[in-house]
């Protein structure tokens, strides 16, 4: 009897009634909103129920290669850029971190600890690939080109400030290394990669998109994680699990295995990797990137490491963690030091080229710095301009009663700063 | 919503329940609509209530424009509010797609695309649910040029939402956000009155260099028909319309309200033989100051209805600049008749609205003060 009514229907037109005459015959659950079997065993799944996602290295801490099948081939040019753009980025650190200490920028972030994360992900992209940060990546804009005088700056926001003096110190930008501007909201450039993924589909191109342990409890971080899947968007969601958000530390911030699992649960692949392992960072960025274009699909990667440094130049870190912890893993587990033994053991660094390259970069770096601190700002008009592409009549008025105010009460303005 | 469903074949037989039924849907609209006199552009047009004004916009859009994207919950059926019916299978599913329940995520992914070029036209299913995407128009749209001195921008994104009274909204589908949004340099906001105003708007904002938000009055999208160009056409932003000359005073409200205050016309010219200008704002940022002051320059009394509360509504906006571009003209302090300070109700809609009887008091009291 049902078998016939079966045979009617499967003549094709009513699928609803097909559905119901498969519900007669078929075991398992039919909802809509899951593709599993049924049990009859009532068990919570906890945090534990799954093993933890393990951590993908090529290194050990010491930086000797555990399996060769994994040293990527690279050439050595490319391995010395990787290296020295590591200790560039130190050096700028140490030095900008200073100039804030001494009241001459306002505002700074160090990326001590984090090194290998930005320069083993960026040596993975290519120059098109799109790059959306949170606020801890400068090494990545240094891969790409991002000149010292640049960075430098951007910080004084003096006049050849690409973001026209208009943000705080660190807040860089450049469509022409395809980075785009940082801004200060935590987690709201995660969506924003999302859909600039799905708008470059077929280019070839790929978006990544940086955040940190911290951003990733962001209802942004939800919602990226989400629309990557369902869109199916070629973007790399790569998280900088540095353990500190602030002074928060991750035990406050979640209570699952990180954020590597939350990817498979937003049905996402997913690759946890040790971030202080240029060369495994390396690799699960070049893995990721290469799915992303053929599958034209996202990629969460979770980078494991440890913010060396404080948050910010307004956060002293000794309140809330031991200097013992921070010596700890700057000592027994460093991205570059570990890096520099192993291009010492394949010959290609030796401390004699560290000592000079330290040198030239402090060079650089105060190069830049001086010049920088000279320049001034730009025009104060400027404060009106980019609201909108073209300046409507409102800002206009209000820029013209500003500047009748400041011809009449010039001595009381900082106006000599200005261009 | 309901009472559009009736079943005719249920109460074929109870002629007089049909009746009472379809008074009911008469007296349930606290505004009768009226149309645009004149067609802003020449040329073919067709008969369009509001929502097949904005499909056909939307339609137009996704024509001229390879980039252009429709998404947002629910538009690839054709949308809560049938704005995006058949626009799917026309353009197929890679440019007209559902979205996950998710505004702050919907406005995130916008903006990335405008980021990269992508013509991004997002809809957000209720104005009242725009809060979650706050941060992401206010913080990153609309100071992303701003911020990046010019290097980046969203201008490529429009975000359109069903606002303002519906009947039986209550609190949760009746709201009118703009004056949130308003307070928010970087952006552009505009509410149109009509079908024409929708179609013409909506093209405005999709092509406009800077982000848009486009807040469309529900109440219209059915009840509001009109002739509309059948051409692809825009209108412009931040132009106010003067809809009726007028000049003992002067009338300013948007969206829905604009046809309260076209019917408060008649009322006070029968009343007290007043003669009134209505002023539709058409556009909340940048809005018009000029036709604003000159109106009231010349009729020197002035009520500014909306639907929205009265503490920080727009209203306060254009009652400030007012006050200070024509104090000297002024014969009466510029009234406001608004929502009241509170959330906007269910049952007591009739009494929460800024209806016609309100704004008529209010212009007795303008003129006898």
């Amino acid at each position: 009897m049902a078998t016939n009514k079966c045979l009617h229907l499967l003549r094709g037109r009513f699928r609803d009634q097909l559905r119901f005459c498969r519900h007669l015959t078929t075991q398992g659950p039919l909802f809509p909103g899951a593709q599993t079997t049924w049990t009859s065993d009532l068990t919570f799944v906890t945090a534990s129920t799954y093993t933890p996602i393990p951590v993908y290295r090529v290194m050990d801490r010491k930086g000797a290669v555990i399996d060769a099948t994994h040293e990527p081939p690279l050439p050595d040019t490319t391995l010395l850029k990787m290296y020295t753009d590591m200790r560039l980025l130190n050096t700028m650190d140490k030095i900008l971190y200073e100039s804030q200490r001494q009241g001459r920028i306002s505002f700074y972030m160090t990326n001590f600890g984090e090194e290998a994360m930005h320069i083993g992900s960026a040596a993975a992209l290519t120059a098109a690939d799109v790059v959306y940060g949170q606020y801890r990546e400068a090494g990545v804009l240094m891969w790409r080109g991002f000149t010292l005088q640049e960075f430098v700056d951007q910080c004084y926001g003096n006049r050849d400030d690409k973001g026209k003096g208009k943000q705080m110190p660190i807040h860089y930008g450049s469509k022409e290394l395809n980075f785009v501007t940082i801004s200060s909201p935590l987690g709201t450039q995660m969506p924003q990669a999302v859909g600039a993924a799905y708008a470059l589909k077929g280019s070839g191109r790929v978006v990544i998109c940086y955040y940190g342990d911290g951003a990733a409890s962001e209802g942004d971080a939800h919602a990226a994680f989400n629309f990557a899947a369902t869109l199916e968007c070629p973007v790399i969601l790569f998280c900088r699990n540095n353990g500190y958000a602030i002074s928060t530390p991750v035990r406050e911030q979640y209570r699952g295995d990180g954020i590597a699992a939350r990817g498979p649960a937003y049905g996402v692949h997913t690759l946890r990797a040790d971030g202080n392992d240029v060369l495994a960072m390396y690799n699960a960025t070049k893995l990721a990137r290469e799915y992303c274009v053929k599958e034209q699909k996202p990629v969460v990667i979770e980078a494991m490491g440890y913010r060396v440094g404080h948050h910010s130049t307004s956060d002293d870190s000794t309140a809330y963690r031991s200097q013992e912890e921070v010596d700890q893993w700057t000592s027994s587990d460093n991205p570059t030091v570990k890096f520099k033994t192993y291009l010492t053991n394949k010959g290609l660094w030796n401390e004699e080229k560290e000592k000079e390259f330290i040198k030239k970069a402090r060079q650089d770096v105060m190069t830049a710095f001086v010049a920088g601190e000279k320049k001034p700002k730009p025009e104060w008009t400027e404060c009106f301009e980019d609201v909108y592409k073209y300046m409507p009549e409102h800002i206009k008025q209000q820029m013209n009663q500003m500047k009748s105010h400041v011809e009449k009460y010039k001595e009381h303005y900082p106006v000599d700063e200005f261009a | 919503m309901a009472l559009n469903k009736i079943c005719t074949l249920c109460l074929r037989q109870n002629s007089r329940e049909l009746r009472i039924l379809n008074n009911l849907i008469n007296k349930r609209n606290h505004f009768v609509y009226t149309a645009d006199a004149e067609s802003p552009v020449k040329g073919e047009t067709t008969k369009l209530n509001m929502f097949q004004a904005i499909n056909n916009a939307l339609d137009s859009a996704l024509q001229s424009d390879e980039s252009a994207l429709v998404f947002g919950e629910d538009v690839a059926f054709g949308g809560v509010f049938r704005c995006t019916i058949g626009l799917q299978a026309k353009y197929g599913p890679g440019r007209v797609f559902n979205t996950p329940l998710c505004e702050q995520g919907i406005v995130g992914f916008a903006i990335g695309a405008a980021n990269m070029g992508s013509t991004a036209i997002a809809e957000i299913q209720f104005a009242d649910y725009i809060f979650p995407a706050f941060d992401q128009l206010v913080n990153e749209a609309a100071k992303m040029r701003y911020r990046s001195g010019g290097q980046f921008d969203c201008g490529k994104l429009t975000v359109r939402a069903p606002c303002g009274a519906v009947g039986h909204g209550a609190l949760y589908h009746s709201q009118s956000p703009e004056a949130y949004f308003a307070h928010t340099p970087g952006l552009k906001i505009v509410v149109p009155r009509g079908p024409i105003k929708a179609k013409g708007l909506l093209l405005a904002c999709v092509r406009d260099p800077d982000p848009c938000l486009i807040l469309e009055p529900k109440a219209l999208y059915r009840a509001a028909v009109e002739e509309v160009p059948v051409a692809d056409f825009v209108l412009p932003i931040g132009k106010a319309d003067v809809l009726l000359k007028g000049e003992q005073v002067t009338l300013i409200g948007w969206g829905t309200q604009v046809h309260v205050l076209l019917e408060v016309v008649h009322l006070a010219k029968t009343q007290f033989n007043a003669s009134c200008e209505v002023i539709d704002l058409v556009s909340i940022l940048p809005w018009d100051r000029n036709t604003v002051c000159q109106s009231v320059k010349k009729t020197k009394r002035v009520l500014i209805a909306h639907e929205a509360p009265l503490t920080g509504g727009f209203g306060a906006e254009v009652a400030a600049t007012i006050q200070e571009e024509c104090f000297l003209h002024l014969e009466a302090p510029v009234a406001r008749v608004t929502g009241f300070d509170t959330p906007f109700p269910h049952v007591f809609e009739p009494f929460y609205l800024p209806d016609k009887w309100r704004c008529l008091d209010a212009i007795r009291n303008l003129l006898d003060y």
